[in-house]
């Protein structure tokens, strides 16, 4: 039986499942019942400086039917009374004591940071989490991203909250910046126990096409919201990965961006995270979500052989190179499996406009056919394909030979020009630009194609 | 037992001949247009008759662009609406769709087409002018899907268009001949005002023409005269006993029905006579209408019917009863009828056979005719140079509508044959490019 519990920092808790500091983390009404639900732990939504929303907070991104693909809001931290949210936290702890309870925080001077550390701390909270991340409305206030943005404020900020903190300290980074290892080893240096990554970009999600306005609209205006959801998590993930790679970082990882099912958990995870938290797709379909995150990690981990999540932290690491590390002699090219092929051609009309024209069509048959010469194995025509293994990427070369372009770049065997021997495209076979002219058009254009012009009557 | 009560009221009528493809939901819409995958020229597009460019619809549907997606489905097929709901889909666009080779549903096509052209026409969204005038004038003969979709195509290309009607409402068998599940009477002549208003075509109804001084004045006053005169009513089967009370023609039947709706009368044990599609409608609606039984019988095996299987199985579903390998020898009764006296029949190298001996009598108290329509052949033979095919079908150029009398152009069932709605549009609207090409080079 795989053990789910993690102690991240010395935080300790029963799954490594935790809402993210939002409003499902509003009140201990809420994270009551989501450590009934089996979360494992919760960041409470940041208390501070006093603050007033607006109405209209929200808005989508919706792909097709599918609902919030992305998120974004424009609301600030908690407005609720902090003497209520203190209680609340204590009421918690003392029905929960094995769950974490972290208190995210978000104030302006060092005396105000050093009193609110020791509320939070009273309360019971088994940690902290510093907002350096909220990007609108907080930081035109010089707080949230705003700090986040500024490595050296940063860091004085978290030596200021070491002062007093006994609990430890998490300090959550704002992705809108270039390198996020900069703020990352800035709180390092601030003595901070650990990160949490990543928090909403700034973003428009939306304009309303009649009012002229981007969403969520506020009496005709807007602003930029912070975006999250399904959407962000390759971002998320690459941003935890530079994290865990960089050996002046070396922090434990709260990942954050796009979790919604187990498999985007362990993704994080395997890229270096060791606790997760999840806001977006709670606020989408409810706590209940949590069943089928701890059900889903527990198989993997029991299929992988897995015994604790630490076995899993950081396995896919080794395995993210630099592009100039990756094998040139690798080579994969498509492959049609026309038992399972239904003819939509999309792999056809992909790679022809969308890539290298290395599939062609068959008069009498609906199957396209792969033109292996011209494949590069770019994959496109396997990511478009609607049915699940109908096409697959075959390994070509015989596995035996291994050269990077770093190898090359030393061996001094690079192109230094384009008629170089050596230069990837010289030898590709492209089209004549004017065979394109008219091709296929009755396909591409039926609609336009079944025209009635050429139509001769008896007179 | 019957699955129907006989229905007394509208509501009963309506609820018996519930549409078997409801008007979608925006919600349904959105949901059903984001499966489409978008094929690379799509087998759906190819399938469809009119040639509607299905996937670009769909999405249109799917961008929130339901008006753009109306324009590309009537610029293909003046009938878009009526087509949606009464195209035998699944053997066509949706028979085609690249998901029935996963198992998976094909995108319900016919609904979402429905879904964007109902919304033009209840927002009174026009599409369409006319073109600007060219002085030519055209009869059309017969307000069905032919005509009235060669006099929208006539109407943009700037011609003037006056429609002749024998009856009293527009759109042909698509009001008259189709099973009332299918579509409405107020959904069929909401379609038909939508395009009248939008390309100004004069319909005369209660305008037969049908002798030879009618079509003379015609020629007279028209440059051109477009033949959507269709089929005519359904043929004898030289039975004995056929005039019997009670022994009905199909074609007569569902025209009953769908203007009288729940007072068309129904034998309580209807046989109907005959395998194709309109075997099985008249089947379907007598057991809707409260039959006690309905029985459907046929002279060859059931694998032989020319009804598409979805037809069938929509018949089987409302309790009708197949008869196989029978043919019927005489309608039995006294004034009305009582039954019908059938032989067995057997195929020997494709030909039917009776079994001698075999005969036997089932009794019932309604008899309908789903052999087939006559053609109207004693009509066309009043036009001058107009030939016909051996099987009464017009003689017609198919790229452009054009008959062997140059000024006579036609399509749809009187060209073709009998076929689907979407055919005859489709044809309709080639025809009006032949006759605009015939008439800009006179």
């Amino acid at each position: 039986m795989p053990d789910l519990s993690i102690n991240f920092a010395g935080i300790k808790s029963p799954n490594p499942f935790w809402l993210a500091s939002a409003p499902p983390t509003n009140s201990g009404y809420q994270v009551m019942k989501a450590f009934d639900a089996g979360w494992g732990g919760a960041v409470w939504k940041t208390l501070g400086v006093p603050v007033v929303n607006v109405s209209s907070r929200y808005g989508s991104v919706d792909y097709r039917d599918k609902r919030m693909m992305g998120f974004n809001n424009i609301e600030l931290i908690s407005d609720r009374p902090l003497a209520d949210n203190l209680r609340e936290i204590e009421e918690v702890k003392k029905r929960f004591p094995h769950h974490a309870v972290i208190a995210s925080l978000m104030v302006q001077s060092r005396q105000e940071w050093h009193d609110i550390v020791r509320d939070a701390e009273n309360a019971g909270s088994d940690g902290i989490e510093l907002n350096f991340g909220c990007p609108h409305g907080m930081c035109e206030r010089g707080m949230g991203s705003a700090v986040g943005q500024e490595p050296e404020v940063l860091q004085t900020i978290v030596e200021w909250v070491m002062e007093v903190a006994r609990i430890p300290v998490i300090v959550k980074l704002t992705p809108n910046i270039s390198d996020i290892t900069e703020p990352a080893m800035a709180a390092r240096r601030g003595g901070a126990n650990a990160i949490s990554l990543i928090n909403t970009i700034q973003s428009i999600v939306g304009v309303d096409l009649d009012l002229f306005a981007p969403y969520p609209i506020v009496d005709g205006k807007g602003s930029n919201g912070g975006y999250c959801g399904p959407a962000v998590k390759p971002i998320a993930l690459n941003m935890v990965k530079n994290c865990a790679q960089h050996p002046d970082v070396r922090l434990p990882i709260s990942g954050i961006g796009g979790i919604e099912t187990w498999r985007d958990a362990v993704e994080h995870i395997l890229l270096g995270a060791s606790s997760v938290q999840v806001c977006t797709a709670a606020m989408h379909y409810g706590f209940g979500i949590i069943r089928e995150m701890t059900s889903g990690l527990e198989q993997y981990m029991r299929e992988k052989g897995f015994r604790t999540i630490d076995d899993m932290v950081g396995r896919a690491l080794p395995n993210v190179k630099h592009w100039e590390d990756l094998n040139l002699k690798y080579k994969v090219t498509a492959n049609i499996n026309p038992d399972k092929c239904i003819g939509c051609q999309l792999c056809y009309t992909a790679c022809e406009d969308g890539a290298h024209q290395a599939i062609k069509l068959n008069s009498g048959t609906r199957i396209p056919e792969i033109i292996d010469e011209n494949c590069v194995g770019c994959n496109l025509c396997s990511l478009v394909c609607p049915v699940e293994q109908c096409i697959t990427m075959e390994r070509r070369d015989d596995g035996t030979q291994h050269q990077t372009w770093k190898e090359r770049t030393e061996a001094d065997d690079i192109p230094v020009t384009f008629n170089d021997e050596r230069a990837g495209g010289l030898h590709h076979w492209v089209p004549e630009p004017a065979a394109a002219l008219g091709k296929e058009k009755h396909k591409t254009l039926p609609g336009k194609a079944r025209q009635f012009e050429k139509v001769t009557v008896t007179e | 037992m019957a699955e129907y009560v006989t229905p007394t009221t509208e509501q009963e009528f309506a609820g018996n001949f519930a549409q078997l493809k409801p008007l979608m939901s925006n919600s349904e819409a959105l949901l059903e247009s984001s499966r489409c995958l978008f094929c690379f020229d799509a087998p759906c597009i190819k399938a469809c008759p009119s040639g509607i460019d299905i996937p670009l619809f769909i999405r249109q549907i799917n961008s929130g662009n339901a008006t753009g997606a109306a324009r590309t489905i009537y610029e293909a097929n003046y009938f878009g609406n009526a087509c949606g709901k009464v195209c035998p889909t699944e053997v066509l666009c949706e028979g085609s769709c690249v998901y029935t080779a996963t198992g998976a549903k094909p995108i319900e096509i016919g609904r979402l087409q429905s879904h964007a052209t109902r919304k033009v026409m209840d927002q009174g969204k026009h599409l369409f002018q006319p073109g600007a005038a060219t002085g030519f004038r055209v009869a059309v003969i017969g307000a069905g899907p032919a005509g009235i979709s060669c006099a929208c195509e006539l109407r943009k290309l700037g011609h003037e268009v006056d429609v002749f009607e024998a009856r009293s409402q527009p759109s042909g068998l698509t009001l008259y001949g189709v099973a009332p599940y299918k579509i409405t009477n107020e959904e069929t002549l909401a379609e038909m005002a939508y395009l009248e208003a939008q390309f100004g075509f004069r319909v005369h109804y209660n305008h037969a023409i049908s002798t030879r001084p009618d079509l003379e004045k015609l020629e007279q006053a028209y440059d051109v005269i477009f033949l959507g005169i269709g089929l005519g009513h359904t043929s004898p089967l030289g039975l004995p006993g056929e005039d019997r009370e009670n022994c009905v023609g199909a074609v007569e039947f569902i025209e009953q029905l769908r203007i009288r709706q729940e007072q068309t009368a129904v034998g309580r044990k209807v046989i109907v006579l005959g395998g194709g599609n309109t075997a099985m409608d008249a089947a379907s609606e007598s057991a809707r209408l409260g039959a006690e039984k309905v029985v459907l019988a046929y002279r060859r095996g059931k694998e032989e019917m020319g009804a598409y299987e979805f037809e069938y199985d929509l018949a089987k579903g409302v309790g009708v009863q197949g008869l196989f390998n029978v043919a019927p020898l005489e309608i039995l009764g006294n004034g009305k009828v009582e039954g019908v006296k059938f032989v067995r029949t057997a195929t020997f190298n494709g030909q039917v056979q009776t079994v001698p001996g075999s005969e036997f009598v089932e009794a019932c108290d309604m008899v309908i005719k789903a052999t087939g329509q006559a053609k109207k052949t004693s009509f066309l033979g009043l036009i001058p140079e107009l030939q016909v095919d051996g099987k009464g079908r017009i003689v017609f150029n198919p790229n452009t509508g054009q008959t062997t009398n140059p000024r006579y152009f036609a399509s749809g069932d009187a060209a073709n044959g009998g076929a689907e709605v979407v055919n005859a549009a489709a044809e309709a609207k080639a025809a009006a490019h032949g006759i605009h090409q015939f008439l800009i080079k006179s």
